[in-house]
């Protein structure tokens, strides 16, 4: 049973580290704002509960379960309202979304 | 095992430092620094375990507090400063 739980919660940290890094690496080399910002809600959300739930894991029935249930849920709470008010801001701002063309690539590069 | 996911975490953090770098609009950096608050609140938890020092995590709490209170106010800044610079017929500089 110990054994069990201790091969999920890897699984489910290394996964969720697989997902923080792949947003990362999106963040880095999306070719505009709009899509970038798509790339790193991928570790807000996947990511986030993917190790938080890995980390739950081993941690079993404590307080300690409690305060990452806490940390979750802000998260949870927080990140989409921030980029709710990045895309927000952006647009105000002029920044027009547009669909990934030849010449954003080539801008990025 | 933790060690792996805080490897992968920190080298996410350098690379959304690199986004907040080049970026070309300070919506970009907002954004990077957004991202750099979050990793820095999964790290903490995962240091927590890594060392075992539970403590970490009220840590890790209060910093998820302030990062998003930190990103809305700057929002906040640059929208009003937009709106203002809007009513003096020049849109266009301020975001880049």
């Amino acid at each position: 049973m110990k054994l069990a739980l201790d091969i999920l919660s890897w699984v489910l940290l290394t996964a969720g580290g697989a997902f923080v890094l792949v947003g990362g690496i999106g963040a880095l080399r999306m070719p505009n704002l709009y899509t970038r910002m798509h790339a790193a809600s991928v570790t807000d959300t996947m990511g986030a509960v993917l190790v938080i739930a890995g980390v739950m894991i081993q941690a079993g029935l404590s307080l300690v379960t409690l305060k990452l249930a806490a940390i979750l849920m802000f998260l949870l709470i927080t990140s989409p309202t921030a980029s709710y008010a990045l895309a927000n801001a952006a647009l105000l701002a002029g920044i027009k979304p547009s669909a990934g063309s030849a010449a954003d690539l080539e801008d990025a590069s | 095992m933790y060690f792996a996911v805080a490897m992968a975490l920190v080298v996410t953090m350098a690379l959304a430092l690199a986004r907040a770098v080049i970026g070309p609009t300070v919506y970009d950096r907002v954004l990077s620094v957004n991202m750099f608050g979050t990793k820095t609140v999964l790290l903490l938890a995962v240091i927590a375990f890594l060392y075992g020092r539970p403590d970490f995590l009220d840590l890790a709490l209060a910093y998820a507090l302030i990062n998003f209170i930190g990103v809305l106010a700057v929002l906040e800044f640059f929208r009003s400063r937009a709106r203002h610079s809007e009513q003096e017929q020049e849109p266009e500089d301020l975001a880049r």
